[in-house]
């Protein structure tokens, strides 16, 4: 199997994160994680429910790419003008996404980097719906590039998503929908099983060393019982390339790698 | 009425609402004729794409409310970034779904309705939302949403008739409903303009996403969203956004592209596109 690449590694990974998952939408924003949500639906969980990326729930997922616009088989309907009702704030969702920053609490950013909320060094694009989708909804995120940049010393720079930060949570406040499970970067899976919901290592990807991730976090990382990332079987690869037919995953990690060096 | 119309009865100083959502069914006629008004000291509230790209590049917004701004296949709208870097603009950022709720809470003359949305995140603190406690016996503490209560809402609809029974019939109607309710006044930019809709399309009446009650005026602008989306009317057109991203970036001041991205009026605008046919013939965007 040694043409399997990182990519498709971390596609199989990021759909074990939906396993299991019932009757919820299962949102994959990005490549990776949308071909893994579609993944999780056509093996392990096939009550997920899925958008076409536009208005319509399908029970076959949506090749990624150029494609006739009817080609999508419309089940049912959620558009944006009640997905809040029905997915966001009644709890019925699991996201993966992939925000510009993340630190120790899980707590997320997409909004900005550096300077003040009145003038950031780096705008980006806003909160969009994730102070929402955290503190309603599981969530879980996929980074293409595990460093410290990403994997952020201190905090993120602004708050876009609930995480387990104490110092945050308002007396009386409702944090019992705040549901961080996994996340899946290019080294390693990982997720909020360690000391009041630290982060912590639950898998390497071959070759790759505990010491490794660590030394590209920046944060102190735990370790979980730590196993090698399965690579997908030949059903999982014919799927993947179903789903993305003009091999959309390969540009998703820098130079395309295999799963395991030769 | 004529888009000019509408813009002359608008002043400055006034909270503007932005129908549509990102790069999707925007009321850009309307947004260009503003452009090409002298009015300034905008307040802006919109699920924001290149209608707030230029207004904020125009000079023409005191603050804006947001929750993204965005072209969707050009993540991060360049415009908007350069005035936000720029720290000339007052803003309220908000969450998507927050931003509906504030919207809808301005429908029904509340000061506020209350939200889990906004707690363990830096919002509440930078954007000063207050939090309220429940009176019941479970006590939560809840962030208060404030009331986004608009002088004046723009929205680009599919079809209306003269009285503003409004049709929307794309995949999405994205929260226009909420913009024209929490709106004093409403005006509709529309592709098809009918005298009477009950002689014409009785059949579609549900349609009618809002009441006729919310529409203070309709303007018949046929290809008015370009160049964002006007599901299933026409796709947006990926070749102008590129070209107004690139605009940010060389030369990058937009005095000196305005004219291309607004025109002297909507007629050279359309003209300087290929006119409504090339509009019409923009493929839908496959997501």
């Amino acid at each position: 199997m040694t043409d399997v690449t990182l990519a498709e590694l971390c596609i199989f990974a990021c759909s074990e994160a939906f396993r299991g998952n019932g009757e919820i939408v299962a949102t994959g924003v990005g490549p990776v994680p949308r071909l893994a949500a579609g993944l999780a639906k056509l093996t392990h969980t096939p009550e997920l429910m899925m958008t076409d990326g536009e208005a319509y729930l399908v029970e076959q997922p949506v090749p990624i790419g150029p494609r006739g616009y009817d080609d999508r088989k419309a089940a049912g309907y959620l558009p944006f003008s009640r997905f809040f009702d029905s997915a966001v704030w009644t709890g019925r969702r699991h996201a993966m996404v992939t925000p510009t920053q993340i630190d120790r609490f899980g707590q997320i950013n997409l909004s900005y980097l550096g300077g003040t909320y009145d003038k950031p060094k780096i705008q980006m694009l806003g909160v969009r719906g994730f102070p929402g989708n955290t503190i309603y909804h599981a969530n879980s995120f996929f980074f293409p590039s595990h460093t410290a940049r990403t994997l952020v010393p201190g905090e993120v720079d602004m708050v876009s998503g609930v995480g387990y930060n104490p110092a945050k949570r308002v007396a009386g406040g409702n944090y019992s929908g705040v549901d961080l499970r996994r996340i899946v970067t290019n080294l390693c899976v990982m997720d909020f099983g360690g000391t009041d919901n630290a982060i912590r290592v639950i898998s390497l990807h071959p070759g790759v060393s505990f010491e490794d991730v660590q030394a590209e976090t920046g944060f102190e990382l735990e370790k979980g019982d730590i196993v090698e990332t399965p690579l997908p079987g030949a059903e999982e690869l014919d799927i993947i390339a179903i789903l993305d037919p003009h091999g959309v995953r390969a540009s998703v990690i820098k130079d395309n790698p295999a799963a395991r060096s030769t | 009425m004529s888009a000019k119309d509408i813009v002359a009865s608008l002043s400055d100083g006034m909270t503007i609402g932005i129908g549509g959502w990102g790069p999707r069914r925007k009321p850009m006629a309307l947004v260009r004729e503003i452009l090409r008004s002298d009015l300034k000291d905008l307040t802006i509230v919109a699920y924001g794409g290149a209608d707030v790209g230029m207004l904020c590049a125009a000079g023409k917004v005191k603050k804006l409310v947001f929750a993204f701004v965005s072209l969707d296949a050009i993540p991060l709208e360049p415009w908007f970034r350069k005035a936000r870097e720029s720290g000339s603009l007052e803003i309220l950022e908000l969450d998507e779904g927050m931003f509906q709720w504030g919207l809808k809470a301005a429908a029904f003359g509340l000061p506020f309705l209350p939200c889990r949305v906004g707690l363990g995140t830096d919002l509440a603190e930078l954007g000063g939302l207050k939090t309220v406690q429940s009176p019941y016996e479970d006590g939560e503490t809840l962030i208060a949403m404030p009331a986004l209560k608009l002088d004046v809402a723009l929205i680009h609809a599919n079809r209306s008739d003269y009285r503003g029974n409004v049709h929307l019939f794309g995949a999405d109607v994205y929260y226009d409903e909420w913009f024209a309710k929490a709106a004093d006044k409403a005006y509709v930019s529309c592709e098809e303009l009918v005298d009477k809709m009950e002689d014409h399309y009785p059949d579609d009446a549900r349609l009618n996403v809002f009441e006729r009650c919310f529409v203070t005026g309709v303007v018949h602008m046929p290809g008015g969203a370009h160049p964002s989306s006007m599901p299933p009317a026409y796709g947006w057109d990926m070749k102008a956004f590129k070209a107004y991203a690139a605009a940010a970036k060389d030369p990058g001041d937009w005095s000196a592209v305005a004219d291309k991205f607004v025109g002297a009026d909507e007629d050279a605008y359309l003209n300087s596109i290929g006119g409504k046919e090339a509009v019409a013939a923009l493929p839908l965007p496959i997501f």
